[in-house]
């Protein structure tokens, strides 16, 4: 199922910031979104996931198949990696945790508690979610924040594993993957202000 | 013109400007209206009525603590229903209006509770009973203050609209439990008050023509107090919207546009 | 959701989860009371069941900041908000966590804080079966104050101040079940109307508690 987006309008603290996007994305596919610093892909990345409503324009094929990563992981410090994995893995009702921590190289720390984890492992732990959940749809928010190379590589190589299986995933970044992605550039989206003067119920 | 256009013509003052520019030409008139009916009510009852046979002249303080108890629980029915149309069909003006009209409401529930206070020390030999209409208003005072301290604290004004029309909704099911709750738990000494029976509270409810003697200007108040609700409600909700524009358009200078 | 309660009561009783934080707020209540209004031993078992309700409640409140706060700040409501499982669902575990940690161990402290009081002997099943009848309210009314300042930086005070008047008729008939009881008269009437507050609000709270939820995540 391709998940599709029409004539979306989003606005952030009720500035409209983008306006008129549209996109598809193919199972297999990965696209990847480029833009300044401010331009909404936080925003528009959050409103694919559900997590906001845009305020026009529609997404399909969105509900229930998305994995969502944003700025932050959502790791316990006082479970163990495992105990972390374990709880995402059965709350999505997903497989085992096994191949997850191998694909983000999570084996040896598995029984440490996340807190003592370095930024780069605990990224690698909150990435490493994205394959317990068993959504087709990965929507990336700046992934690699924290991440040194060869970190970097293992979540390239786990991404591609993921579109041969035939999922998709939308990724906002700045650095390239090495991805046989596509690349969308926002700027072409960003909203034209109305004008001053237009003073009704919507936009006081 | 049918009721449904009717109907339809009051959403044209959702617009922010409609109703800025309505509530601009309808404000003088409605000051003057609440003035003159406080004026004249109050003067009436406290200089041209007679002292109450039994409570003596503490019964004047009824031209106040009346009406403003009214207004108390109407104030918070006027937000209960504005917050319904915030949540059903997103009019800004409608939370802004239930925005504005809580601090009102808080200095109507303060006016009701020190009259109270007043007119019991002399009557019930006591400034404070835990009768259950006194506890209400005590209980809904602290509803406004939550209602007013979760808007100051919020900085998105949608969000501070969604979260407080829910809180107001969630309160009103609460201060009615609390009602029953209060009345359960303590029989008090406060009359079965209510404007219906002016006349039991004057204690002069035998003789139909004294109560009406205190009936007119109480009324009078009444109305009055509404009035004044009403013209205090348009001014300060128009100033909520020009905040809000203000902040609107500062917030589209920092985007740049 | 069993693993997201389990999740909940683990992180709980592991080091910093503040399990036990309400217990022992309770306790130091309790003795500081005799301290406030003196010895009597007569006095004091007239009051015994009131404050141990006021007590239970104000305990209650302790933990409820972190509630929901914690996992907003980590980006675990994020999370939960995308997965396969209901926000209405997500806030009642929530409470159900917070009661089995914060609520049921009150419970079963109460009697025996009930003998420093001088509950009379009466009491102390009145004192716990209310108890077990009202805190759960207690905690979903406190989830609910938990989710609309969920975003805020110090929502704490703000918190109790949303959630104390919301816990009113709780804490009347609470109260009056025990009073009631500690001194031989009829509590079913009490009772029922506390169990009914109970009900209702776990019946339908959740849903407004998701619903703020759900506008505080935007």
């Amino acid at each position: 199922m391709t998940l599709s987006v029409s004539d979306l309008s989003i606005t952030r603290g009720g500035v409209p910031v983008l306006q008129g996007v549209r996109f598809a994305l193919a199972p297999g596919q990965a696209l990847v979104l480029r833009g300044p610093n401010g331009i909404g892909k936080t925003t528009l990345l959050r409103t694919i996931a559900g997590l906001q409503p845009p305020s026009a324009g529609q997404i399909d094929g969105a509900e229930d198949r998305i994995a969502y990563a944003g700025h932050s992981d959502g790791i316990k410090p006082t479970l163990t990696v495992r105990e972390n994995l374990t709880f995402w893995a059965s709350v999505f009702g997903a497989g085992g945790i096994g191949d997850a921590l191998r694909a983000f190289d999570l084996d040896d720390l598995a029984e440490r508690h996340a807190g003592n984890l370095s930024a780069g492992q605990k990224r690698r732990l909150g990435l490493s979610r994205l394959l317990v959940t068993g959504r087709p749809v990965w929507v990336l928010d700046e992934p690699t924040v924290s991440l040194d190379v060869a970190a970097v590589a293992m979540f390239a190589d786990a991404v591609r594993g993921h579109l041969r299986q035939g999922g998709s995933a939308l990724i906002a970044t700045h650095i390239d993957l090495g991805l046989d992605a596509e690349t969308l550039d926002l700027a072409m989206f960003r909203a034209t202000p109305r004008p001053v003067d237009d003073f009704d119920g919507d936009f006081l | 013109m049918s009721f449904a256009t009717k109907a339809n013509a009051l959403w044209e003052y959702a617009n922010p400007k409609k109703f800025l520019t309505t509530s601009e030409r309808v404000q003088p008139y409605i000051w003057s209206a609440a003035i003159l009916c406080l004026v004249v009510g109050l003067i009436w009852g406290f200089f041209l009525t007679p002292d109450d046979y039994r409570q003596g002249s503490t019964v004047k303080i009824i031209y106040l603590h009346v009406p403003s108890a009214l207004m108390a629980i109407n104030v918070w029915l006027m937000m209960l229903v504005t917050s319904l149309v915030w949540l059903v069909r997103r009019h800004h003006v409608s939370a802004l209006a239930a925005r504005a009209a809580a601090p009102i409401g808080v200095v109507m529930t303060m006016i009701a509770l020190a009259t109270g206070a007043i007119w019991g020390q002399p009557m019930w030999g006591t400034w404070w009973a835990w009768d259950p209409r006194l506890t209400s208003f005590l209980i809904l005072f602290l509803f406004y203050l939550g209602y007013i301290a979760l808007w100051e604290a919020i900085d998105n004004p949608d969000t501070a609209a969604d979260l407080t029309s829910v809180l107001c909704l969630v309160g009103s099911v609460f201060a009615i439990l609390s009602r029953y709750a209060v009345n359960f738990w303590n029989q008090g000494l406060h009359q079965g008050a209510s404007i219906m029976r002016a006349a039991a509270v004057t204690g002069a409810d035998t003789e139909e023509k004294v109560s009406n003697v205190f009936f007119y200007p109480l009324l009078l108040c009444i109305i009055g107090f509404v009035l004044l609700f009403v013209a205090l409600l348009l001014y300060r909700t128009g100033t909520e919207i020009r905040a809000r524009r203000i902040r609107a358009l500062l917030a589209r200078e920092r985007v740049g546009a | 959701m069993i693993a997201l309660l389990l999740r909940d009561l683990k992180l709980a009783f592991r080091a910093g989860g503040g399990f036990g934080l309400g217990l022992a707020f309770f306790l130091i209540v309790t003795v500081l009371v005799p301290f406030s209004v003196g010895p009597q031993s007569s006095l004091l078992a007239t009051i015994a069941p009131g404050v141990l309700w006021l007590g239970a409640l104000l305990a209650c409140l302790l933990s409820l900041d972190r509630l929901l706060a914690l996992d907003w700040e980590d980006g675990s409501l994020d999370l939960l908000a995308t997965a396969p499982l209901p926000l209405e669902a997500v806030v009642t575990i929530k409470a159900l966590a917070h009661w089995i940690t914060t609520g049921l161990p009150l419970v079963l402290a109460a009697p025996v804080l009930g003998v420093l009081l001088n509950l009379p002997l009466p009491g102390f099943s009145w004192l716990v079966i209310s108890l077990l009848t009202g805190t759960p309210a207690l905690s979903v009314i406190g989830t609910f104050g938990a989710a609309l300042t969920v975003g805020l930086k110090r929502g704490g005070l703000l918190l109790s101040l949303l959630v104390l008047p919301l816990n009113v008729p709780t804490l009347i008939f609470g109260a009056e079940v025990a009073r009631r009881g500690a001194v031989g008269m009829e509590t079913s009437t009490p009772l029922l109307l506390l169990a009914g507050i109970t009900a209702a609000t776990v019946a339908l709270l959740p849903f407004a508690s998701a619903a703020v939820l759900r506008v505080n995540l935007r």
